[in-house]
């Protein structure tokens, strides 16, 4: 193991207490000066990613054109932690792909800082279901991967990658292959190497769903404590509603085909939570009583299909 | 060493059986040699250089005509899967073609290049080029799509792409097409070899039958067995199995 000082490497991003400090569009001279007498810029918050009527169909094999998003507006504040929770089919997981640039949307806008999304870019980086993380590199090769893209220099590249990995406590395994760890490991590899390109927004999808009820809840408080040191935006999506409520300021909920964005809810308890906690169940409870109707929905659809067959 | 220890019993075992019909006398020894004849075949062929020059030249043929087809049939795999219209059209031609015994084409060879080195390494070439771009193309299909998506990600494109995200990621289908590729250029060689009379295992084979030597027959066909499994089962087979380990394909 390495023995360089402790904080060698530090990120270039906002970091510091909750909430996050927000950007002020007002860019001209310092108010300092007394003199000036001018109206001051309003504090507008410039959504970090804003979604102006997305929508989104297919072709289906059948040669129908099927609409999987219709016209979702939502906006996510700077550092904000956003939660998005819908039945399983609705075009939650589609949603985070269009974001990262991944698919491109059939119509509407989405846009990053004011600035419209066309292609991947690394200022989102995307926290894949089945993570994606590489077999062929070590544990630091993946965390390495996007800084090697984006050429930084060996020396800065490790120094990050111990940074991150040290964050989320794999600096022992940093030399070990993928298929050597176990399921809670390769997930914080996955947070790593996200984490390592440094993203203004980190985008989750489904993270924690195959792992243990332990393991997950270890890994929400982690994530818990890296948003608040790093200061990311984060949108997570999960189906998982007391999930959502654990993590999230914001909780999105989506209805089922085609995907709207049906409800939001802020979420407005302190900081750390748990899972078990009442209120936290009570909160979710009420969400729950919302996604129940599209759950059945969904159900009433895949019964229906039986039913023509 | 368990496992070690069964292979050695079968093998005295087979060798005692064979050596007990020999003694016996079912057959008559110049068709059903005992083992000590074929075991002084072997020693009487690597004394007199003729079993290592056959090895020599059946080597480097395979060398030359492997290596040939290993780069063209990735080539062409890489073609044939990456573009829609050259997939339709060629690639079902390819599998067509590869219903066709290797040794077919020496006909056409012996036309087209004489009774010439070239023409075995164009039948080496036609053995096992198909088999290696067939499984290129396999490959490519059966890559988990979320590597190339989280390598865009991650900020990889164009090139860098391909070389960090898409080669690695499609490694052990090359290999496994490396692997039947060597497979089919082996059977094709020995094959041409025996037709051609041209130096090689397959032509010292044949002079076996030609002088009604049992003894050289099976010492020979003992040596292609050895050679080509030292090569499959040993080198490919054992990357192959580290490489599915490594990328998670078999359970570990």
């Amino acid at each position: 193991m390495s023995t360089s000082p402790q904080n060698a490497y530090s990120p270039a991003v906002p970091v510091g207490p909750r909430p996050a400090a927000r950007p002020n569009v007002f860019h001209g001279k310092p108010a300092s000066s007394v003199t000036m007498f001018p109206l001051r810029a309003p504090e507008v918050v410039v959504p970090k990613v804003a979604l102006d009527a997305i929508s989104l169909s297919y072709r289906a094999t059948s040669g129908e054109s099927l609409l999987a998003l219709d016209k979702i507006d939502l906006e996510v504040r700077p550092g904000e932690f956003l939660c998005i929770v819908g039945p399983s089919g609705c075009g939650k997981s589609t949603l985070l792909h269009l974001i990262a640039g991944l698919c491109p949307q059939t119509s509407g806008k989405i846009l990053v800082d004011g600035k419209p999304v066309n292609g991947p870019g690394t200022d989102r980086i995307l926290i894949f279901q089945e993570l994606g993380l590489f077999p062929w590199l070590t544990v630091g090769g993946n965390v390495e991967f996007g800084m090697k893209m984006k050429n930084l220099p060996k020396a800065e590249r490790e120094e990050r990658a111990q940074y991150y990995l040290r964050l989320v406590h794999l600096l022992n395994f940093r030399d070990s292959y993928i298929h050597q760890l176990s399921g809670g490991m390769r997930q914080r590899v996955a947070l790593a190497r996200a984490l390592a390109t440094e993203p203004d927004v980190l985008l989750m999808d489904e993270p924690f769903a195959a792992l243990d009820a332990q393991t997950r809840d270890l890994l929400h408080d982690e994530l818990e404590r890296i948003w608040a040191e790093t200061g990311r935006t984060i949108i997570f999506v999960t189906h998982n509603v007391r999930e959502a409520v654990r993590l999230g300021d914001r909780v999105a909920l989506m209805t089922f085909r085609p995907g709207r964005v049906k409800q939001e809810f802020s979420v407005k308890l302190p900081r750390p939570r748990q899972m078990e906690q009442p209120d936290v169940a009570r909160t979710a409870g009420e969400i729950l009583g919302y996604l129940r109707e599209e759950i059945n929905k969904s159900l009433e659809e895949e019964y229906a299909d039986e039913k023509a067959r | 060493m368990k496992k070690l220890a069964k292979q050695f019993i079968f093998y005295s075992v087979l060798l005692g059986i064979w050596a007990l019909l020999a003694k016996l006398r079912v057959w008559p020894p110049y068709l059903f040699p005992p083992p000590w004849g074929v075991g002084h075949a072997l020693w009487d062929g690597f004394a007199d250089h003729s079993f290592w020059i056959g090895i020599a030249v059946t080597m480097k043929r395979m060398l030359i005509g492997y290596s040939l087809s290993v780069v063209l049939g990735m080539a062409l795999g890489l073609a044939v899967s990456s573009n829609k219209f050259l997939e339709e059209t060629l690639g079902g031609l390819l599998v067509s073609l590869q219903s066709l015994p290797s040794i077919c084409w020496i006909p056409l060879a012996v036309l087209w290049f004489g009774l010439s080195e070239k023409a075995i390494l164009f039948v080496v070439l036609m053995g096992s080029l198909l088999s290696v771009t067939i499984a290129m193309e396999d490959g490519r299909k059966q890559m988990p799509k979320i590597y190339g998506m989280a390598g865009r990600n991650l900020g990889a494109s164009g090139f860098r792409l391909f070389w960090s995200v898409l080669l690695p990621a499609s490694l052990p289908f090359i290999v496994n097409g490396m692997k039947q590729g060597w497979a089919f250029a082996w059977r094709s060689l020995i094959q041409a070899e025996m037709i051609f009379l041209s130096l090689g295992l397959g032509q010292l084979l044949m002079m076996g039958r030609d002088l009604s030597d049992m003894s050289q027959v099976m010492a020979v066909m003992i040596l292609i067995i050895i050679l080509g499994y030292m090569v499959d089962g040993l080198i490919f087979r054992t990357m192959e199995r580290r490489l599915q380990e490594k990328y998670g394909l078999t359970p570990a």
